[in-house]
């Protein structure tokens, strides 16, 4: 089967109405729910967090072996599709750029729980950029997370008082006081 | 029945009357009573359609608003058996009356209508207008056909025909008829043909000398056609023209020549619903070959071709097709999604061409690249635009799914349900998905 880097396609990427729109409802709504299986299945394995609309950048929406790719209209409409189930946002108000949440914020904020606790650090301080490429978190998916996804895991779990936000000395970077 | 002087008419599935081999309509009259008060077992004909035609006058029930019973079905007044037609009267009478006109009937002795020949009684049938018809209109048609005897002509020509047998041009019956001598061998018989030929070339130059000619020309135009078609059928020599040109040019011969088309002048305020009847009528065929099911716009190709001189516009046909939700025909108007308008059996299913589609788009080339429109128009037999609307239909019912990209418009069997949602990589080792996926990658 093909692969895009390390990703296994599965066998209907080479199934050319999979990337037009269908306009019949029942085979749209399959339709999309595969896409969206697919999008997050791809941006977990590869870290993506996320997408740009109008450029080719995402290899994701097209498919050389059979030529074809999605038009601006179909990736909108995927991505929208994840948008309203909560798995995607978009960054802009063109919907040019779409932040896919592959792990929820929920879950998100659960691993940075489990990260801490591995690693000792219920009592500790650590900047944001630490969390982000510390050497703490190299080879948990917390290396190199988004930090708008980052920054609101962090804050669902300040609101649960699991942790404290400070400002740090640079303007770009915060602090982070655990208390668990 | 016995207690009907009159013969009996046969209707066709769309309750037009079946007209003989030369008959033409001429006028009609609605709301028309026929009364006779000197044979006590004249039918009782209250409020019909009054035909007349160049051989007989008919009546016929009021489809719309009757159910035909035993005593008011469908009759008919060989006008070979009218004796005398009486001038309308003017009266101060007649202003109060419903306009009517009266002719004189000659009948058998027991009061029946003879099949040919005069009776030997006479009796005086009264038509008795109701609706709003042009009666005078109708009296001068009446004595026009009455006068100009077609049902003679007709009756001659079949036994000649009958006589000469082979199909051999009813001129050349004239020689022997007149007693002149016959021409023998083979001068005779180029002599003949050159003959033929001539007479040909002439009812041809005739018959486009001015469209009045032409009018006048048109049946011996549909029976020429008719002969020519008879000859191709019978013609077998080995060096003939090829056998597809022979088979098209049979074809064009016959879907010339509807005799008797239903006008606007003959028909009047009915004309609507008779071109709606005669339509039904003519469309059976045509859609049997075609499937079932027939663009509007061929039919209205064939429809006028078939008329010959008395086109029709495509509103009349629009018109004529709408009607048939009114009629009990067998034959319907039906619209698609996209705005195509389509002619179709009313027993046709979809279901029988969904079948046709879904087994051409599971042949593996059709499984690795689709199938276009003008695909399925050559392998169901149909023009392609319908052909699209048999995909765009098959499509909405979840059977087809589409591909649109520079190649262009195609279509593939719908595989989004055989996909399993939860396991994104899982193909069944059976099923449609399995076999598509051997065919895609049968291709790579």
């Amino acid at each position: 089967m093909q692969k895009l880097g390390d990703f296994k396609l599965p066998q209907f990427f080479n199934y050319p109405p999979y990337f037009t729109l269908q306009p019949v409802r029942d085979t749209r709504e399959k339709q999309i729910q595969l896409w969206k299986d697919l999008i997050l299945d791809y941006c977990k394995t590869h870290h993506i967090f996320v997408i740009g609309l109008e450029d080719q950048e995402f290899p994701l929406f097209s498919n050389p072996a059979i030529e074809r790719s999605l038009t601006y209209e179909a990736r909108e409409a995927f991505l929208s599709a994840l948008v309203a189930q909560g798995r995607a946002e978009w960054l802009d108000k063109s919907r040019r750029k779409c932040l896919v949440l592959w792990h929820r914020i929920q879950d998100w904020a659960n691993i940075v729980l489990d990260f801490v606790k591995d690693n000792g650090l219920e009592d500790s301080v650590m900047t944001v950029e630490e969390i982000r490429t510390g050497i703490e978190s190299r080879g948990t998916e917390l290396h190199g997370i988004d930090r708008t996804v980052l920054m609101r895991a962090l804050k669902m779990l300040e609101q649960k008082g699991k942790l404290a936000i400070f400002k740090g000395t640079t303007a770009d970077d915060e602090g982070v006081k655990f208390s668990i | 029945m016995a207690g009907n002087c009159l013969q009996a008419v046969e209707l066709t599935t769309s309750g037009r009357p079946v007209l003989l081999p030369t008959e033409i309509e001429c006028s009609l009259l609605s709301a028309v009573d026929l009364e006779c008060e000197d044979l006590p077992n004249f039918p009782h004909l209250k409020s019909g359609l009054l035909i007349l035609t160049t051989h007989r006058l008919l009546w016929l029930p009021d489809s719309t608003t009757t159910i035909p019973t035993a005593s008011s079905s469908a009759s008919a007044i060989p006008l070979a058996a009218v004796t005398h037609i009486f001038a309308a009267k003017k009266s101060i009478k007649s202003m109060f009356h419903s306009p009517r006109l009266r002719f004189q009937l000659s009948v058998s002795p027991e009061g029946r209508v003879p099949d040919s020949g005069l009776g030997s009684r006479s009796v005086v049938v009264t038509v008795v207008v109701r609706g709003k018809g042009d009666l005078d209109a109708f009296l001068s048609k009446f004595w026009e056909s009455w006068r100009g005897r077609a049902w003679e002509i007709g009756d001659e020509q079949g036994s000649s025909d009958a006589v000469s047998g082979s199909g051999s041009a009813s001129s050349s019956g004239l020689y022997t008829r007149e007693g002149t001598v016959r021409m023998v061998g083979v001068s005779g018989i180029l002599r003949k043909e050159q003959e033929m030929w001539e007479s040909t070339d002439k009812s041809l130059q005739d018959a486009f000398q001015d469209l009045n000619a032409l009018m006048s020309k048109a049946k011996e135009m549909v029976m020429l056609a008719e002969k020519m078609r008879q000859k191709l059928l019978s013609g077998s020599q080995p060096n003939d023209e090829e056998l597809g040109s022979k088979q098209e040019m049979q074809d064009w011969m016959l879907s010339v020549g509807i005799i008797s088309p239903v006008t606007k002048e003959s028909a009047g305020a009915q004309y609507h619903q008779q071109l709606s009847r005669q339509l039904a009528d003519f469309v059976r065929l045509p859609l049997e070959r075609a499937g079932g099911m027939m663009n509007l716009i061929d039919i209205y190709c064939l429809f006028n071709r078939a008329r010959g001189t008395e086109l029709i516009s495509p509103e009349d046909l629009l018109q004529a097709c709408s009607l048939w939700e009114k009629f009990d025909v067998p034959v319907m108007l039906r619209k698609f999604d996209s705005g195509v308008m389509v002619i179709q059996n009313k027993s046709h299913s979809d279901e029988e061409v969904f079948a046709r589609i879904k087994n051409l788009v599971t042949k593996p080339d059709a499984l690795r690249n689709g199938i276009s429109a003008s695909d399925a128009a050559i392998t169901l037999g149909i023009a392609p635009g319908m052909a699209k609307e048999h995909l765009l239909t098959a499509e909405s019912k979840g059977l087809l799914c589409r591909d649109i990209s520079p190649d262009g418009f195609r279509f593939y069997i719908n595989l989004f349900p055989e996909i399993d949602p939860n396991d994104l990589y899982l193909v069944k080792d059976y099923g449609i998905y399995h076999t598509w996926l051997r065919a895609a990658s049968a291709s790579g």
